[in-house]
């Protein structure tokens, strides 16, 4: 099994809409600690922000461009009227970079990948893959990229699990001899080896999802495009899955993935830069650090405390403190002793003071948590609600708005 | 070696790796052809009900038509004629329900976008669909024969083998071009494809003189060999097989009805291919084949 270098997501597999989970527990990924509380979006909700200059671009002395995207309008035909499902994206992706669009259902992100994987052409604006443009260059891209769906059906129940994958080694070229040389290898790889000879209608969900990623590597892409790659799937199977997709990334420098997910703890565990969607429009593209950053303009500490003189008001009139309070009996944990207190400070600078404070008043520190906003409050933060509180579908028809899916209705019936 | 390494590739980068040369492009069709024939192959041997639903069933149809017209004391050429008819309608099965309905399928499992996603020409989807389905077919057809000639004793006159291989080969390629060409047609009209599919499995029965000479269908039945594959091929081989019958049994000859089946596998492979690329140029534009609800 594969050594990752990153945290595991393990608690974290939730989706982001899930209420308990993200009132409790958000996952922060590597960034934050394991028991942090949900850091608080502090003061008036800023607008809908549009990416920050510079953000949504790479550096042109970067990577070479493995996608380019330029004012990307995507409007479906339905009989309610027309549907916006993209409404004029930009964006760079770097060749190498593992790049996640995170966004709820009916964000315009499997419409976006349609686009980038040639199955859809764009109403407006244009869309280029490694330089070949996706209206002119269909072949050209077919040949160096793959797709992996979550929850995919593909292929045939009557076929053993290698003859599935041998048969797609066909369609990319692969001699026979070839074809079941990688279809061995790669089975062996995401470990289903002692399924190799089992019919694919017997794979449990799990194992069905390990093959179709097996699939998606067999013609060895420069650019993997995955959509939900992990829905549906248990913790164990979505923990494997995202190792093999960091260590195939790894092997080849330039290897490129684009991933679709509205599972945030798995954007921020995974993806070099996330990309937030929503209503077909990019809100903010950044490193999962720099997207936090954004919404995060006090910084927020717990400090439990063996004891605290004149309560936790007393410490709110420190300098650089902006509040105080103490932790709600409802969010204690049962083996602390003392006092915790939720610090908002201005800016991480103001702490030393306030150890200072505390070590003056005669109180000793038994811990001290930064606590760090999730993508979820950053998606909150832009869009002024979280991702299990979307529109209706009829409210994303071409009535002057944008916004729309082809991902949430594609599930509609 | 791990198998994450870079395996069939240049190395030198994706703007070289997606520069095929043409003969790269030419096997990988080829490749992609054996690949989508493999399943139908495969599933042959892994199914074996087919045995019974695409064999003794059909036989049993066979039969009752041999007792009909010997119980009417008909030309013994008659049996002959329902055994070969018999045995083509294993074709015109696979047409409709392998070919014609096929695409619908792999929308719905997710196949069709997996297929126009990758580099090969989708062409060969369907030729392989098509290879696949006439082995399947033929062995189901070469099952039906036998048992029905040694059954009912029929006795065959060949007038000239090659010719009826000739006709037989025309016969499949143009059943398999219209099969393709309904594939492409089916998929855009989505949800009727099944009643589709039901509509036009009898009356093709029917017209194309399954079970009796398709020339007693007087003017209806000489259109139907101008256009239908089955009648056509069906036609030219009892012409060729029982030429000792003591009645006309076709109408045109069977070299004529030979050209017939290779023109209409040439226009029907023409017509498929541009269907296919409208097909494609329509999914694109409106989004609508590669979604599966729609």
């Amino acid at each position: 099994m594969i050594e990752s270098d990153r945290p595991s997501l393990d608690a974290a597999q939730q989706p982001a809409s899930a209420p308990s989970e993200v009132a409790s527990a958000p996952a922060h990924g590597s960034v934050a600690p394991a028991h942090v509380s949900v850091a608080p979006v502090h003061g008036s909700v800023a607008p809908v922000l549009a990416p920050a200059p510079g953000a949504a671009v790479a550096d042109a002395n970067d990577a070479p461009l493995a996608i380019e995207v330029r004012d990307v309008r995507r409007v479906y035909k339905a009989k309610g009227g027309p549907v916006n499902a993209l409404a004029g994206i930009d964006l760079e992706v770097r060749s190498g970079e593992l790049f996640g669009l995170l966004g709820p259902n009916g964000a315009g992100k499997t419409t976006l990948i349609k686009i980038l994987t040639t199955l859809l052409a764009p109403s407006s604006g244009t869309a280029r893959v490694f330089g070949f443009d996706v209206e002119k260059d269909l072949k050209q891209i077919r040949r160096i990229m793959n797709m992996v769906a979550g929850g995919e059906q593909s292929g045939y129940g009557i076929l053993h699990v290698r003859e599935q994958l041998w048969m797609f080694s066909q369609y990319y070229g692969m001699s026979g001899a070839e074809g079941w040389r990688r279809s061995d290898a790669l089975l062996e790889r995401v470990g289903l080896a002692d399924k190799a000879d089992r019919r694919v209608s017997t794979l449990s969900t799990g194992e069905r999802q390990k093959m179709n990623l097996a699939r998606g590597l067999m013609n060895d892409p420069w650019i993997l495009f995955l959509d939900e790659p992990t829905l549906g799937l248990d913790v164990a199977a979505a923990r494997t899955l995202r190792e093999l997709m960091l260590e195939w990334k790894a092997a080849v420098p330039g290897r490129t993935v684009l991933l679709t997910t509205h599972y945030m703890a798995e954007a921020d565990e995974l993806c070099d830069r996330i990309a937030i969607v929503d209503h077909g429009r990019i809100l903010a593209i950044g490193t999962s650090a720099e997207l936090k950053r954004r919404v995060q303009r006090e910084s927020i500490f717990r400090v439990e405390l063996d004891r605290l003189d004149g309560g936790a008001a007393a410490l709110a009139r420190e300098p650089g403190v902006v509040s105080a309070t103490p932790v709600a009996a409802a969010d204690e944990r049962t083996d602390r002793q003392g006092v915790a207190i939720n610090l908002v400070l201005d800016d991480d600078a103001a702490l030393s003071a306030v150890v200072g404070a505390l070590s003056a008043r005669g109180s000793r520190i038994l811990g001290l948590e930064k606590s760090e906003p999730s993508l979820e409050d950053v998606f909150v933060e832009l869009v002024g609600r979280g991702f299990g509180d979307e529109d209706e579908p009829d409210e994303h028809r071409d009535d002057g708005r944008s916004g729309a899916s082809d991902d949430r209705d594609e599930h509609a019936e | 070696m791990t198998t994450f390494d870079l395996v069939g590739r240049s190395g030198a980068g994706p703007r070289q790796d997606a520069a095929w040369s043409p003969r790269q492009v030419l096997i990988t069709n080829l490749r992609a052809i054996r690949g989508r024939a493999y399943p139908r192959w495969r599933g042959m041997f892994r199914e074996k009900s087919w045995i019974f639903f695409e064999i003794l069933l059909p036989f049993l149809q066979t039969a009752a038509y041999v007792l009909v017209y010997r119980s009417l004391h008909a030309p013994e050429a008659y049996v002959g004629f329902v055994v070969l008819g018999g045995v083509m309608s294993a074709f015109w099965i696979n047409v409709i329900w392998m070919m014609a309905n096929q695409l619908w399928w792999e929308k719905s499992q997710g196949n069709l976008e997996l297929y126009f996603a990758a580099p090969m020409s989708f062409m060969s989807i369907l030729f392989g669909m098509a290879l696949g389905g006439m082995v399947m077919s033929a062995s189901r057809a070469l099952a039906i024969l036998l048992i029905a000639t040694a059954v009912f004793g029929v006795t065959f006159s060949v007038q000239s083998w090659l010719l009826v291989v000739l006709v037989f080969v025309a016969t499949l390629a143009a059943l398999y071009g219209v099969g393709m060409v309904l594939a492409s047609l089916f998929l855009v009209w989505g949800r009727e494809a099944w009643h589709l599919g039901q509509a036009l499995t009898e009356p093709v029965y029917f017209v194309s003189g399954l079970n009796f000479p398709v020339a007693r269908l007087g003017l209806l039945g000489a259109l139907s060999v101008g256009v239908i594959p089955l009648a056509t091929g069906l036609d030219a081989m009892r012409q060729l097989v029982f030429s000792g019958a003591p009645f006309p049994i076709g109408t045109p000859a069977p070299a004529i009805e030979l050209g017939i089946l290779v023109l209409m596998a040439v226009l029907s492979t023409g017509f498929a291919r541009w269907m296919l690329a409208a097909m494609e140029q329509r999914a694109r534009r409106d989004g609508r084949l590669t979604i599966r609800w729609q």
